[in-house]
């Protein structure tokens, strides 16, 4: 319901703001429809592609959130997981496929959790607020793939500031006739294992525990708090390092700047839209992976801007949280007047 | 090599880059002060930039400063609005407005000045020259030879500490800040106040991204914030949610940014991309060193 709310909210804003602009909406919204459905190409390799970093990484934002712990540095931990898939994987190319696939995969989802280690370890020792930690160690991730592909990682010819290819045994396999990698799969395959997790195991249950009530989950013990929340991070950052391998080693076979079109912060949405639930994360990871291609297309043929989704992103976002405050509080209200709340 | 004129360079770039980040960082104070953590303060500040950008380029500097202010609260009441009004989650709030503001200013951006590449060239605010103050070896140049916007900025921070330790006023935001529901008991409506705050804040931001456009980069470019707004916040936390500290703070930033020049004149083989980190490490290590000993509103981000 609220997130059928917040997908008509953002359709809402993406007309008005066409008109407003005064592109023609009708033709612009057929080039964002045509982008990311229009054909079987759209949809296996442009849509379905862009989904899969956007699932990955958005399972893990809601692992986190479902404890109570905001990874907002998924951005970060995904380029540390490209920068060293691309590491291992230029150098893999007497390895056999499935050494050579897996090792650019583990080592991308370790590089992932190592970037967020930081912000862990503080969060723990410290209680600095994870949010902001994670969010700024983004800042360090980017400078720090501007380094690699101007010095270590540089191509050989020197010519761009990208990294040579990955050898071929380092990529992903992909479906016949189109650009979806294997890394569809896997992402489904994690959804799975954490709808398994988050539903059927005591760790799963008492992470929500956690998250609905610190207090509560700290008071009836056994829930080591800090230990939980600290794997959930952990994992969230490897799943967002895994993304950034799936990407190298699935889509660009190479380290450059910009590799991530925001993915990270798309994730958010992507998690929200999908209440945190895994099987929705998949849905809502195909919407805004959809919506990303689409608005490629839609820039091309009818002249409106790509960064135009940011916007429809944020209107998802905020439509959530609005409809979701307003109905806690209404809850909230009503629990008092019927005397089973004390405040 | 005469170190005299490289310090006293270095010096100045560090005030020059200190500016947006302490108009930034003086609003997020008074902000967070009232229990409300801005992660749209990035937004604000990347708004009031594309306003100082559309509004300089058709008026002039000034215009170019009201329209980034404008800018800078519109993002507040966006922001106030989901985050007070609704009370819905401060930080995931604060990611989506920003998220919002980076789509808008590009879009805007590219209606207003054309598509990708055109290299801007807007009117900038020259430096003011204090007369013989700016004379004074090594540290003339960094305080008495600076933009308005400068000056502006260092003159708000007791304005802002008189605001909020010596006014009546400010004795209610930090109630707000510290105990929501002895102020609501005392009769204070405290969403007024934090929506005031929040929006009051962010048009500061605004100011910041003015500052860095009119004052400092004399362009636009997409995302051309590159985080600073969320440097601010850091900042904030850095400086003890207090406006001296806070000022102290924002130059040790800058002076962190400064420090690429000074390295390059020492030539020093040092790859650049080490001292655009440098700035984000030192806040990470900031917020870990300072956590244990001050306390940050008790009410942050409830």
């Amino acid at each position: 319901m609220v997130a059928a709310t917040a997908v008509a909210a953002a359709g809402v804003v993406l007309v008005a703001g066409l008109e407003l602009g005064g592109y023609d909406a009708g033709a612009a919204l057929g080039a964002l429809w045509s982008g990311a459905f229009g054909s079987g190409y759209a949809l296996l390799s442009a849509t379905l592609v862009r989904a899969i970093p956007l699932t990955v990484i958005g399972l893990g934002f809601a692992l986190a959130f479902r404890g109570g712990a905001l990874n907002i540095g998924a951005e970060g931990q995904f380029y540390a997981g490209a920068i060293a898939a691309t590491a291992v994987g230029v150098h893999a190319a007497a390895w056999p496929p499935a050494v050579a696939v897996s090792m650019v995969l583990l080592v991308s989802a370790a590089a992932g959790a190592l970037w967020i280690a930081l912000p862990v370890l503080l969060k723990v020792r410290y209680g600095v607020f994870e949010a902001i930690s994670t969010l700024l160690l983004n800042f360090v991730a980017v400078s720090l793939v501007s380094y690699m592909v101007t010095g270590p990682l540089r191509e050989r010819s020197g010519i761009y500031p990208q990294s040579d290819p990955l050898a071929a045994a380092a990529r992903l396999p992909l479906l016949p006739g189109s650009r979806l990698h294997l890394g569809a799969l896997l992402a489904i395959g994690i959804a799975v294992v954490l709808w398994v997790v988050m539903r059927k195991t005591l760790w799963g249950f008492q992470l929500k525990a956690l998250g609905l009530s610190p207090r509560a989950a700290l008071v009836t013990g056994g829930v080591g708090a800090d230990r939980m929340l600290a794997s959930a991070l952990l994992w969230s950052g490897a799943l967002a390092g895994l993304a950034g391998g799936l990407e190298v080693s699935g889509v660009s076979y190479a380290l450059f700047q910009d590799l991530s079109p925001g993915y990270g912060f798309t994730a958010i949405a992507v998690a929200l839209l999908a209440r945190l639930h895994p099987g929705w994360i998949v849905l809502s990871g195909i919407l805004f992976g959809a919506l990303e291609a689409g608005a490629g297309a839609m820039q091309r043929d009818a002249g409106v801007p790509a960064v135009a989704v940011y916007v429809v992103e944020a209107v998802v976002i905020v439509t959530i949280l609005v409809v979701d405050a307003l109905f806690r509080r209404r809850q909230i209200v009503r629990g008092i007047q019927a005397g089973r709340v004390t405040a | 090599m005469d170190p005299l004129p490289v310090v006293s360079g270095f010096l100045a770039a560090a005030v020059r880059v200190a500016t947006p980040l302490l108009w930034a960082a003086t609003g997020e104070t008074i902000t967070e002060r009232s229990g409300v953590i801005n992660l749209g303060v990035e937004g604000a500040m990347l708004a009031g930039a594309l306003g100082a950008a559309v509004g300089a380029s058709g008026g002039g500097v000034w215009v170019g400063t009201g329209v980034a202010l404008a800018a800078g609260l519109l993002v507040g009441v966006a922001f106030a609005l989901v985050a007070v009004t609704a009370q819905a989650d401060q930080i995931i709030s604060g990611t989506a407005v920003t998220l919002g503001a980076i789509g808008l200013t590009g879009v805007i951006y590219r209606e207003y000045f054309g598509t990708a590449g055109a290299g801007l060239s807007l009117p900038t605010l020259p430096p003011l020259r204090i007369p013989i103050l700016a004379e004074v070896p090594l540290l003339g140049p960094a305080l008495f030879a600076q933009p308005i916007l400068t000056y502006a900025a260092i003159g708000i921070v007791p304005i802002v500490w008189l605001l909020v330790y010596r006014t009546r006023w400010g004795l209610v935001l930090r109630a707000v800040g510290e105990s929501r529901e002895a102020a609501r008991v005392a009769g204070v409506h405290v969403g007024a106040v934090r929506f005031a705050a929040t929006v009051a804040g962010s048009g500061l931001a605004g100011l910041g991204g003015a500052s860095l456009v009119l004052a400092q980069v004399g362009t636009f470019a997409e995302q051309m914030t590159a985080g600073r707004g969320f440097v601010a916040i850091a900042i904030v936390v850095l400086g003890r949610w207090h406006p001296f500290g806070v000022m102290l703070a924002a130059l040790l930033f800058g002076a962190a940014n400064a420090s690429q020049y000074l390295f390059q004149a020492m030539s020093l083989d040092v790859p650049y991309q080490v001292f655009l980190m440098l700035p984000y490490f030192l806040t990470i290590v900031a917020l870990a060193g300072v956590v244990g000993q001050v306390r940050a509103p008790a009410e942050l981000g409830k």
